[in-house]
């Protein structure tokens, strides 16, 4: 099969990266070849599938041995379980230097470097939770991702981020081959969630790809810094991320999303009690100048 | 002047903004006027210090030029370091006539390119490591250095690199003053908020650090500041202050030190050439200091005798006496010059454009020679240059302000000057064109042009081009 190139994003902490490397393990426990690459300074996209506390970045790689010419792709790329091979941008510590050039310059180095051209069915890029400048768009601009898959929960400010993202891939789709290819939800046990998430995709012209649900065993696994797939193969949480997987694999819904507009969202979010109804006459007013 | 002109002119701007899109001659007619001398400010007539249009063609610099290249540069005893990729050091080298005495590398630094030389590591984990590294090897390297600037490129204000905290914290290491200098080229409209900036940072770091250890003023002691000794400006300036019984105490900043500088707030005027580049930091001395400070002009005989008088007004008998001696005594050289060059220079018609200054601070010298400066115009000049410049030019005469490639060739084809003077860029344009041409950034390899010494050589110069027979031999391709 041609190689697929799939990017993850979603809100900080909503455990993009957790979803992305189980997802990982399940894919390459279906015989796919794999390759991640972690775009984010903290560099904890790939510490499930290594084991490790932090794989040595291209960036920081790059700054030990004087430039990233220096370095090879043997250098950066690490291979873990299932044969999934890793690699880390990297970036610098908060409050110093540009991660978001970091990212690129990574990215541009893997490519000049072939690590794509490789006998690879799936990469997937583990992004920093907002995109907030170019360098964070960096793996959905043209011969990156064509895929987005965006992970989201039944809580407001996810919900919010998500269609925030859905409008950036709106730009990019309209200038490359970029495309929403759904919705993972990674249950925060809100109520309704996957009808809210179901009716949010909808809006979005994607779907929701499917409903993780929350499930400890993920946080046991994580504290062996193993994915679910791998500590515990038989566990229900295992079963619910091969079918991730499955329905990844299968996929072919990818669309230009439709972003909403804020007062659409919004109108969402109260017809799930998520968000109450605004009172537009307290707006702006003060506490002693409302009535008791 | 007649009235004739002056509408003829009017048409020419009309018919040079014709070429440009609806919007862009809107903004553009904001920046030409003819000149009116009867009137008092020239906020109604021009606009200035406002964003070039894109695809002009403007000659404009950066702030970091403005910083690092007019303002900083020539300090001779500190070591500016260039922060960021390697380019703009590079090319910012060599580039400018100050000249400065003493050893390359031993008490003078202007003529060395330091760089941090940024690398993608730099940028992606921060230059703050490097820049304190470099520091060091600076000490190791060059340790009679006074102090260090750092001067800013654009990647160190998109990376957010606290240069602020490795100047404070090398600088109580090495015990030097170290300045740290937000001179990104992306700030502002032009160079001229780089020398706003630079002076800002002289203000900030520099001088408040000898508040309560400066020397004892002398009665007599003066000043130069805005003057970067181009082609040694400063120093045939520097001689007639002298003559006159002043003290020069310190040269801001055409082969001035640190230590000059430092002292500067202990002087009784500050004496202010660029008047664009270094207002600021007179204002400042002004206020904060009691220092007053006044403008001068040391372009031709006419001003400087203006001049002298103005800034012994300032001071007692004796120097009024100094100066009226030294007008004296250059008088009948200037005489003789004029006698020699007038008769070959009489009636001429003169185009300028240059930066923030010369525009109008050389009308005078080119007046002493009988010529006549039909058109003016600034690369960064604000309102207040232009109010200073509506006085200086004559009734009916053009005035331009950030003027595109495109308007600057338009009206010297259909004004025909009979000199040219303007920077590196406008040159070659010219020459092929056919017009005889200096360089007033630079003086062409020339100089010094300030002080009665520098008018005898500005006088020989524009002499030596006009007149030269090579434009003769010239055909224009218009007028084949």
């Amino acid at each position: 099969m041609a190689l697929r190139q799939c990017a993850i994003y979603g809100k900080g902490g909503i455990g993009k990266s957790t979803t992305t490397q189980n997802l990982v393990a399940a894919l390459a426990e279906a015989g796919k070849k794999v390759m991640i690459i972690g775009c984010d300074p903290k560099a904890d996209s790939t510490r499930l599938i290594l084991h490790a506390k932090m794989q040595n970045t291209v960036m920081q790689l790059a700054a030990d041995a004087g430039s990233v010419e220096d370095l090879e792709l043997e250098d950066v790329l690490q291979v873990g379980f299932g044969g999934v091979k890793c690699a880390e941008s990297g970036g610098p510590e908060p409050g110093v230097g540009c991660a978001g050039r970091g990212v690129i310059t990574a990215i541009n180095f893997l490519e000049e470097e072939g690590a794509y051209e490789e006998d690879l069915d799936f990469v997937f890029y583990d992004v920093l939770g907002d995109v907030v400048c170019g360098g964070f768009a960096m793996p959905i601009r043209e011969n990156k991702a064509q895929e987005i898959y965006i992970v989201v929960s039944g809580e407001m400010m996810a919900m919010y981020a998500a269609n925030n993202i859905a409008k950036g891939i709106v730009k990019y789709a309209t200038s490359g081959g970029v495309r929403l290819a759904g919705l993972i939800c990674n249950s925060r046990k809100t109520d309704r969630e996957d009808e809210l998430i179901m009716a949010l995709a909808a809006k979005l012209g994607t779907q929701m790809i499917h409903f993780v649900p929350r499930d400890n065993v993920v946080q046991h696994a994580e504290i062996r810094r193993m994915t679910v797939i791998e500590y515990d193969k038989e566990a229900k949480q295992a079963y619910e991320y091969r079918t991730l997987a499955q329905k990844v694999i299968d996929n072919k819904l990818f669309v230009i999303p439709t972003p909403l507009e804020m007062e659409d969202l919004e109108d969402l979010l109260m017809e799930f009690g998520i968000m109450e109804v605004e009172d537009e006459s307290v707006v702006g007013k003060a506490k002693e100048a409302l009535p008791a | 002047m007649s009235t004739t002109n002056r509408e003829e002119l009017q048409n020419l701007i009309h018919e040079v903004l014709e070429v440009y899109p609806e919007k862009a001659k809107k903004d553009r007619a904001k920046h030409l006027m003819v000149n009116d001398k009867a009137l008092e400010s020239a906020k109604k007539c021009i606009t200035s210090n406002r964003k070039s249009v894109p695809g002009v063609m403007t000659m404009r610099g950066c702030a970091y030029a403005g910083s690092k290249g007019v303002v900083w540069g020539p300090i001779k005893d500190i070591i500016d370091i260039s922060h960021g990729p390697i380019g703009c050091g590079q090319y910012a080298r060599g580039g400018r006539r100050n000249y400065m005495n003493g050893v390359s590398g031993v008490d003078s630094f202007c003529d060395i390119n330091f760089s941090s030389d940024f690398q993608e590591k730099d940028i992606v984990f921060g230059g703050d490591k490097k820049l304190a590294k470099l520091i060091d090897e600076l000490e190791t390297l060059f340790p009679l250095s006074k102090g260090i600037s750092i001067q800013s490129e654009c990647p160190v204000g998109l990376i957010g690199d606290d240069i602020e905290a490795v100047s404070k914290k090398k600088a109580a290491e090495i015990g030097k003053t170290i300045v740290p200098v937000r001179c990104e080229g992306f700030r502002g409209v032009s160079q001229s908020l780089g020398h706003h900036i630079a002076n800002d940072a002289v203000r900030d770091w520099i001088l408040p650090t000898r508040d309560d250890k400066r020397p004892e003023a002398g009665p007599y002691d003066v000043a130069i500041l805005g003057d970067y000794n181009i082609g040694g400006d400063a120093w045939a300036s520097r001689i007639l202050l002298e003559e006159m019984g002043l003290n020069v105490v310190a040269q801001w900043s055409g082969d001035g030190t640190l230590p000059e500088m430092e002292n500067t707030p202990a002087v009784k005027l500050n004496l202010l050439h660029c008047y664009r580049s270094m207002n600021y930091i007179s204002r400042h001395m002004e206020e904060k200091y009691g220092i007053p400070w006044m403008e001068y002009n040391f372009f031709g005989p006419t001003k400087i005798k203006e001049s002298l008088r103005e800034i012994a007004s300032h001071f007692d008998d004796k120097i009024k006496e100094g100066a009226e001696r030294v007008i004296a005594k250059y008088t009948p050289a200037m005489e003789e010059i004029i006698a020699k060059f007038k008769p070959r220079l009489e009636g001429k018609k003169v185009m300028l454009y240059v930066g923030g200054l010369r525009p109008r601070h050389v009308i005078g010298a080119y007046e002493d020679l009988g010529m006549e400066v039909v058109g003016t115009g600034y690369e960064f000049a604000h309102n207040d240059d232009y109010d200073r410049t509506i006085k200086e030019m004559g009734d009916a005469t053009l005035i331009y302000d950030d003027a595109t490639g495109h308007e600057l060739e338009d009206f010297v084809m259909a004004m025909k000057p009979d000199l040219i003077g303007s920077g590196i860029k406008e040159k070659y344009v010219f020459h092929k064109m056919g017009y005889p041409f200096r360089q007033l950034h630079s003086w062409d390899y020339s100089g010094p042009y300030h002080g009665y010494d520098g008018f005898a050589v500005f006088a020989r110069d524009m002499d030596m081009t006009l007149n030269n027979p090579v434009w003769k031999m010239m055909q224009a391709p218009w007028k084949a």
